[in-house]
This record gives structure tokens, sequence and C-alpha cells, in this order.
């Protein structure tokens, strides 16, 4: 049994794609061709040398001496928030702006909640010069206003969306709606393993650059070339699924997923999807996702912009289903704790996506022979003034 | 026979309305159909509201949002509709997106569409191929048609297999475009509906989606069975109010 997508676009039960008659176009002509434009050596050479030259990569693999101390545990961190743009987003958007440009659009939309993503397509729009159209929440327009001046100054138009409530579902939303009045020149980079399939493998696979180094520096760093925890955040799960990609059937390598769970998973304020959520369909996957018992969609909450969308990508929903994946809900207070942890102890300000992954350690006792890589998905820069606010700094 | 198929073979310049079920009132639902009978409406679509719409422009997204603000939900929808078929002889189409159907139950949602009179459904976002494997059995036991949509975009081939599986009719999408565009149809439009009349599908047509006026309707008439107005009726209600519907039909289509 593999956990990795099947040939109908599934995770076990979940995936596929459930789209209205009008985006069949663009998605057919996507699945049609995104295996074989990436399997092409150019576009290999091409997609390694900018994550090389332009990005930064390989991150380092950086043994946390002090951490591991704390915690008794071998704790190494996967530093992502190294990354140009600041976080893991531009491997993906790197990805598929050259397959943008091979399936010769000429326009490119994308959605983003707390501007990462949103950042990080303007980004490479910037750098191939093509026309960029970020959708985003008014409500997070509002809240991310450093995010919306780097993706103006990069050249990109920010549509404030006020449908619905108006935050990175909505704007999800908005960019399909674009991509329906536009299907002949208009590439949606979507930013997380989420949406109708091939996106989410799509997504993955741009992503798992990340597991892929892992196991490289593991070797030279342990004398093994997998761990036995991959630790990771989940929002949408682009992280994750990049972090375990290459290990999802390796069951010596055992899985933690880290939602973010507000202010309680039964505040009525939370995100943490596994405990709250149902299968359903949303943004054309069948998937889990936080829904009202008449089906309606209910709007997540936590501190961390980046883990507030009410469903997970499909992969995630059967890596929780089948066990694969174990999943833990994290508060807005113990993931601040643990940013602000990291923040003292090693010298790294993580990005608050990335606390919710770090206050694992305070959740789960593990073994000091444990080997365990965590993925620091972004640097914290852009939630300075979050934590300041917080910790009256 | 199912009344969808009846009407198609009796009637040509149909006209079908569109309408949000719980806008602007929870409780405007049954007043609506009757007013929308009673103004000579061919055939009416009740939008079973959810909350992230994306096929939809904004007068449907607005519509949809008041609704679930009234506390429109499925049960209510049929508890609402229990006896309109005592009333209503037109055929009734609930149109809505899959997750609240799912959630409902795909079996129990249309054996209550069965009970209550319903005669199809429009889902935008079940395509063909998941439903013919997995839901085509639920629809014929409860005698229910499923209309499938077909765009500009739609190549030959998917248009012809759409067409082999389709009971009801085909509903043609008029352009590249979410609902509530009040573009005229362009030559492109007008070239691709002559392309569908040219493939002498088996299937009857009926066109929709930014038609808002007579000029429209008659255009779109010509090349299919008549049409579908979803955001100008909406808009027009949530001007004129329910009482004056008849003169909303009047001007799409002149009633003899």
């Amino acid at each position: 049994m593999s956990y990795n997508v099947n040939s109908k676009g599934y995770y076990g039960d979940f995936g596929g794609a459930y789209i209205p008659e009008m985006l069949l176009h663009n998605i057919d002509e996507l699945k049609e061709n995104y295996i074989k434009i990436m399997s092409d050596d150019s576009f290999q050479q091409e997609f390694n040398q900018l994550l090389k030259d332009y990005v930064g990569r390989p991150s380092p693999l950086y043994f946390s001496k002090n951490l591991s101390e704390k915690y008794s545990a071998k704790i190494y961190l996967k530093r992502e928030d190294l990354n140009h743009t600041g976080a893991h987003k531009i491997n993906n958007t790197i990805g598929q702006i050259i397959l943008a440009k091979r399936l010769k659009k000429s326009r490119i939309i994308a959605e983003t909640g707390a501007g990462q993503h949103g950042v990080a397509t303007a980004t490479v729009c910037a750098l191939m010069g093509l026309k960029c159209i970020v959708y985003m929440g008014a409500t997070d327009v509002k809240r991310q206003a450093p995010n919306v001046a780097r993706m103006k100054m990069l050249g990109a138009d920010v549509i404030p969306v006020t449908s619905g409530s108006s935050t990175l579902k909505d704007a999800t939303n908005e960019a399909m709606r674009d991509w329906i009045n536009n299907p002949i020149d208009t590439h949606y980079i979507v930013g997380s393993v989420v949406g109708p399939h091939p996106f989410p493998d799509m997504v993955a696979r741009f992503q798992s650059v990340i597991s892929k180094e892992i196991k490289e520096q593991l070797l030279l760093a342990e004398g093994r070339n997998y761990p036995d925890y991959l630790i990771a955040c989940v929002g949408g799960g682009s992280n994750a699924a990049g972090t375990f990609y290459d290990y999802l059937d390796d069951e010596r390598v055992k899985i933690i997923c880290v939602e973010a769970s507000g202010k309680g998973v039964n505040s009525g304020k939370s995100a943490a999807t596994t405990k709250l959520g149902k299968t359903g369909i949303i943004h054309g996957s069948k998937t889990l996702l936080m829904q009202t018992d008449d089906g309606q969609i209910t709007e997540p909450y936590s501190i961390s912009a980046g883990l507030d969308y009410p469903g997970i990508g499909p992969m995630h929903a059967n890596l929780f289903t089948s066990g694969r994946g174990e999943f833990i809900s994290i508060d807005d207070d113990e993931a601040m704790s643990a940013g602000l942890q990291l923040s003292q102890l090693e010298g790294i300000i993580p990005a608050i996506e990335t606390s919710h992954a770090l206050a694992v350690f305070d959740h789960k006792k593990f073994n000091s022979t444990d080997i365990i890589v965590l993925n620091l998905s972004g640097r914290g820069d852009k939630d300075l003034e979050n934590y300041i606010n917080y910790f009256n700094i | 026979m199912n009344r969808i198929s009846k009407t198609l073979k009796e009637k040509d310049n149909i006209l079908s309305i569109y309408f949000t079920a719980g806008f602007p009132e929870l409780n405007s639902t049954i007043e609506i159909i009757k007013n929308l009978v009673s103004a000579g409406v061919d055939m009416i679509e009740i939008g079973l509201p959810f909350s992230d719409p994306l096929a939809d422009g904004e007068t449907i997204q607005m519509s949809s949002k008041i609704a679930l603000d009234n506390g429109i939900s499925t049960n209510i929808l049929f508890e609402q509709l229990k006896e309109i078929r005592n009333h209503v002889n037109i055929p009734l189409i609930i149109m809505g997106y899959f997750n609240p159907i799912f959630q409902f139950g795909v079996e129990e949602f249309c054996k209550k569409c069965n009970e209550i009179g319903i005669d199809g459904l429009i889902i935008p976002d079940l395509p063909i191929d998941i439903y013919l494997s997995n839901y085509k059995i639920i629809f014929e036991k409860n005698q229910l048609q499923n209309i499938f949509l077909i765009t500009p975009q739609t190549n030959k081939k998917r248009i012809e297999y759409i067409d082999k599986n389709s009971d009801g009719f085909l509903y043609v999408v008029s352009s590249s475009s979410i609902t509530g565009s009040t573009n005229k149809f362009d030559e492109s439009s007008i070239n691709y509906f002559k392309k569908l009349e040219k493939m002498n599908l088996s299937t009857p047509k009926i066109i929709g989606f930014g038609i808002s006026d007579n000029e429209n309707f008659n255009t779109a008439s010509k090349y299919s069975k008549g049409c579908i107005v979803g955001s100008a009726f909406i808009k027009y209600i949530q001007k004129n109010g329910l009482k004056n519907i008849h003169n909303f039909i009047n001007q799409i289509k002149i009633v003899n």
C-alpha cells in the first residue's frame, strides 16, 4: 500500500477533482502535461539551477544542540526559513512558474492568506516577467500589510476579496473564478497541496526537494538516511508534504503533523481540522474539512494566518484516517511560547506556523536516541508585530 | 414521463428561472415559485445555497450569503417544498453544490427530492464520471434527471460523451465565465451555439449564464430550446420585491 497519490488522483478515499465543467479544460490541460513537463531534462535543469542559485538551496539541516539537550533527543531543524522570501513556499512557485511558461501562459493568478505564497508568486513572476494577480481576503490585506507592500513592490496586483468571510478560503474561491473567466492565457499557482487533482500531487512533487535533501544530509550527519520522526505543521499541508514525501511509504519513519487549535479545539475558534472536520468537498478536492452539519464550510481561526484554512490536503487526510500520521493540535499560547523559546535558545525567530510544530516537544516524550527532523518552514520576520504584541516586548 | 422531458418535448422558447432559496427572506421560496408560475415561466431552478459557490458571480454569492444568514438549510428547504406539487405542475429542479448534498447523504437527498416531486438536479461541481460510477443508480431509482453543463471549452468528444449520458437537457454555458456577467452574446458565443446546432445532439439544449434581457433570450431560443435566467432575476427581486415578478418575466419573454 502506498500513501502517495494513485493514478486517478486519490490518496485513499481523498482527493480527486470535484470541479465545475468550466474548470475542466484548465485542469485537464494541467493533468495531461505536468508529469511530462516535469520529467523533461531541461525542466529539471532549469528548476534545480534556480533552486540552487536563486532560492539558495540546499537549505541546511541544522543539528539543534540546545533543543536536543533540553528535550533529550537528537533534534535537527530543516532550515526552509533560510530560503529566498523566507519560507518553503518558493520551492513550489519556482516549479509552477517554469511549468506555466512551458504551457505558454502569460498571466499568473494566486491566492494568499498570510501573504507568504503571494510574495513567493509575485517574486517568480517578477523574475520571469509574467503578469501577476494575487487574490487576498480583505481582512488579511489589513492584517498583513508588510506582505501586501512586498507584493506591490514586486509588481503584482493585489486584489482584496470581500466575498464570504474575506479570508483565505474566499481568496481561493475568487482565484478559481478568475481562472474560469480566463481559461486560455492564465495559470493558477495554487500555494498548497490542496485543490483539485493534479494540484496536490504537483505541489507535493515541487516541495519534495525538502525530503530529498533531508535524506542526503542525514546520511552525512548520522550515517543513515532516515530519521525516527518527521515533524511539520499543517495548514493546507505543503511544507509537511515536502518533508514527508520521500518517506511516505518508509514506515521506519514516524510522521507527526501539527495542526493549529487556535484558542482551543472546542472553543469555536480553532483550525484543528482532523479534530473538528468531516469528509467533504472543498476547492475541488474531497478531503477533511470543517463544516456545519448542513455542509456549509466554516471559518477557521488560528493566531497564525498560514494555518487557518478550513481543510487539509487530501494526502494528509489519508495520513490521518489511515493512522500513518499522528496529528497533534497546538493552541495559540503553546505555539507562541515555543516560538519565543527557539528565538532565545537557538537565535532563530521562527514563523508562527512553524512555532506550532516546535511546541510538539512539550507535548510528546521522545527517547534520547530518537533522531527527529522538524521542518522549520518559515522565518518569523513577518510575525514580529504579532510576537511583540503578544509578549508585550 | 419526467416533467422536464415532457416540457422540452412540447415547448419551444422555454424560459427557466433560477432563484436562491431563502432569499430575500427565509420563507420567500414558495411565494417566488407561485409568482413565477403565474407569470408564465416554463421551468424553475431552486438554488440550494452554499457558503463557497465557486462558479458563481457576485449576485448569486450575495443571495447565497443572505439566505444562509437567514437560516436556510437543506432540511428547511425540503420542509418549505413539502406540498409544492399541490400547486405547481411545471418542472422543478434543485441546483446546488455537492458538499451540502454529500453531507445530507446523496441517497437520502434524492429520496427526499422524489417524495417532493423534484424532477432533476444540477450539481455543477459533481463531474460526470464521478456521477456515473457512484450516483447514477440512486438518481434513476428516484426518477431524477441529472443535468450537466457544457462550456465553450468543452471539446467535441466530451460533448458527445455528456450528450450520450444525459437525459433532460444540456445546460449550455454561453461563455467562459462565472454566472452574472451581463454582456451581450458576442460573435464567439454565437459561433459556439452554431457549432452545437450542427452536432445534432440527441439531448435538447438550454442556454444559460449572462442572459438578462429579451434580446439575449430570443438569440438563445434561436439556437436552443430556451434559456435560463438567474442573476438578473435575483437582482430584480432584491430591488423590486416579489410582487411584480410578472413584470420581469414579461421583459424577458412575451407570454401569450
